[in-house]
């Protein structure tokens, strides 16, 4: 009995091994086991962009870089390069200069342990859901050095950068055991409101995020819309080179 | 027009202009019963050429210096003008030329296209198909990403496995480092590329002395008109099969750059994630996949429990290609000919191809990848190996004499 319930079960694992392995899903891209939160961003909406350009500067570009990206890539989001100069560089750079910061890699490396990751292409690396739900999972972890943990990226070296306007979560000791299988069941809960409302607050991210998403490759809406003419093209296209092609085969028997 | 004739008499009688002209086009009769999957070959050399033309480009601003490399990439993207489009076509071409190589060895598998007097054609077809993994290896290099490094860091110690000095030769260096960088782009823009268009070459004056096999499998130079000694069932290459052509050229056209404009990344599968971040020495990611491509191969190293017999048998998978002519002892060459056994063999054979594939994308801890793979492997290795026993049992239908629809 015993090594047929067991033969079965096997069965059963190998119908579903090889269901996934048809599947041929993507899903391999995020190992994290937490359930991410689909980002509410739209790469067409300029004000986001414009708000999330300005927490970038404000927030980010203290410690990360991105230092692949100009800040003229500024006058894309409907700004002019004398609004980008007075509002959205706050150092001393050029407005054709790469978004660097004097934060120096072997200081950072002593103080952190780790460098802060260059964002240039983060969004590309990351992807907008766990970006977003990510700087909305931090809570207060008084084991780590820092005093936060995040649930997204577990022991992260990064402090809460945004706490003054989320205010301060905490991990919701439901489960009762710290350390193993907290992930599971895991919930934050607001313990101390910070100046922006929940909502504010995901607005915040989301307008950030969005921007992120947009440094990582600002020519995404270039591309789609150019996309859209070309497919037309070929359609077009398509339909005379098949015509052409029935004419000269209409001798072919 | 009377001048065009005369400077067409001048270059004929120092190089023959007209002679292959009418040779491989204008009188080069090719079968008329060709099918969808015999677009592919002719896209292959669309995609080289495209391949060839963006690689220039990409070469005007790509920087090979383990400084610089991934820096120049995100500038290319980034400053140059319409960079980005040159970039996403040349890394969707990478792709795109292994999807329309491995449907055009797909349509020789199906239609017997190796067997006698085609197997030079399909020993060069594989030759390029060798040298198209090498160049696409080297490529992958170059934008000097994490993927990219431990790709590379990975592969070449699968030499290491077999003899490190030689991995020590390849690298230039104990770890893949700048050294490494510049020869393989060395390999990358100039070698191989050279190699590549050379054996091209060869397959298709190759594929014009024997004329071109058919979804029938049957020779239309046996059934010739007795008359103007032209095959029965075959028609000039030029016009009929260039417009035909140039038709699968705009099809193929919409699904490239429909995936250039709207999903240049394929799910990660043509960029990954990972590949976004610059290559770091000190930190192996903790899943380290090859492109897709690549996958089924890898799928195979990774079953072996061994590591030198995994390089081993990931070799043989390749190489056992090489004897398809001679394993085959088939009747007739078309599997619309062919009895069950090979059919059957057939389609067990693209399925595991198609499953290892998928599981060398995935983690190798997760419990059903390596026992599936192995299992795969097998079934892989038993098409090759068993091929000359099933293809004789095999019940052959009768062969028609003249090609049909």
């Amino acid at each position: 009995m015993m090594k047929i319930d067991s033969w079965k079960k096997r069965a059963a694992q190998w119908g579903v091994a090889l269901v996934l392995a048809m599947a041929g899903s993507g899903a391999f891209a995020n190992p994290a086991s937490v359930k991410l939160d689909h980002a509410p961003i739209d790469p067409s909406d300029m004000a986001s962009l414009q708000r999330g350009a300005q927490h970038f500067m404000n927030y980010c570009l203290t410690c990360h870089s991105a230092q692949f990206a100009r800040y003229d890539l500024l006058t894309r989001l409907g700004l002019t390069e004398e609004q980008v100069k007075k509002n959205l560089i706050l150092t001393d750079a050029k407005i054709a200069d790469y978004m660097t910061v004097v934060l120096n890699p072997k200081d950072a490396k002593a103080w952190f342990g780790v460098p802060p990751p260059d964002l240039s292409v983060e969004a590309r690396v990351r992807g907008a859901d766990w970006l977003y739900t990510y700087l909305r999972s931090f809570y207060r972890d008084d084991q780590r050095d820092s005093g936060w943990n995040n649930l997204v990226f577990r022991q992260v070296v990064m402090p809460h950068v945004l706490y003054e306007l989320q205010g301060e979560q905490v991990l919701k000791a439901e489960e009762g055991k710290p350390g193993e299988g907290e992930h599971h069941a895991a919930s934050l809960v607001l313990a101390k409101p910070g100046k922006l409302s929940p909502k504010e607050y995901d607005q915040f991210t989301a307008d950030l995020v969005n921007y992120l998403v947009f440094m990582a490759e600002p020519m995404q809406q270039t591309r789609i819309r150019i996309g859209y003419g070309v497919m037309i093209f070929l359609a077009l296209a398509f339909v005379i080179t098949r015509a052409l092609k029935h004419e000269y085969w209409k001798d072919v028997h | 027009m009377n001048a065009m004739s005369r400077l067409l008499g001048w270059v004929d009688a120092r190089f023959p202009l007209t002679t292959v002209w009418k040779e491989h086009l204008a009188e080069y009769y090719a079968p008329k019963n060709f099918n969808f999957w015999y677009y592919f070959g002719s896209l292959a050399m669309l995609v080289l050429v495209i391949q060839i033309v963006t690689g220039i480009f990409l070469t005007m601003n790509y920087k090979p210096d383990a400084r610089f490399a991934f820096a120049s990439v995100e500038y290319i993207m980034r400053d140059v003008d319409y960079g980005w489009l040159i970039r996403y076509m040349h890394s969707t071409g990478a792709s795109m030329f292994f999807v329309v190589v491995y449907l055009h060895m797909m349509r020789g598998l199906m239609y017997g296209s190796y067997r006698k007097p085609r197997e030079l054609i399909w020993i060069l077809g594989m030759a390029i198909y060798l040298c198209l993994m090498a160049e696409a290896f080297f490529g992958y290099l170059l934008p000097w990403g994490q993927m990219s490094y431990w790709g590379a860091q990975v592969i070449v110690s699968l030499v290491d496995a077999i003899s490190p000095p030689v991995a020590l030769w390849i690298r230039g260096d104990y770890v893949i480092a700048d050294a490494t960088l510049n020869r393989f782009f060395a390999f990358h823009v100039i070698a191989l590329p050279l190699v590549l268009v050379i054996l091209v070459f060869l397959h298709i004056v190759a594929l014009h002395e024997v004329g071109s096999n058919n979804p029938d499998g049957i020779e239309i130079k046996e059934k010739k008109d007795p008359a103007t000694g032209i095959p029965l069932d075959g028609i000039p290459f030029h016009p009929y099969y260039t417009v035909k052509d140039i038709m699968g050229v705009v099809g193929f056209l919409a699904v490239y750059f429909g995936i250039i404009f709207f999903s240049p990344e394929m799910g990660g599968y043509f960029l990954e994630d990972n590949n976004f971040i610059p290559a770091d020495p000190l930190k192996t990611p903790p899943h380290i996949s090859p492109v897709w491509y690549f996958t089924p191969f890898y799928a195979i190293l990774r079953a072996i429990p061994q590591k030198q017999l995994g390089v081993i048998a990931m070799g043989v998978a390749v190489a056992i290609f090489f004897l398809l002519p001679w394993l085959d002892r088939g009747l007739v060459k078309s599997i619309r000919y062919r009895g069950t056994l090979y059919k059957v063999a057939l389609g067990l054979f693209v399925l595991a191809f198609l499953i290892l594939g998928y599981m060398g994308t995935q983690d190798p801890n997760l419990w059903y990848v390596n026992p599936v793979s192995r299992i795969c492997a097998l079934v892989y290795f038993g098409f090759f190996v068993l091929m000359p026993i099933y293809t004789r049992l095999d019940k052959t239908k009768p062969v028609p004499e003249r090609v049909t629809g």
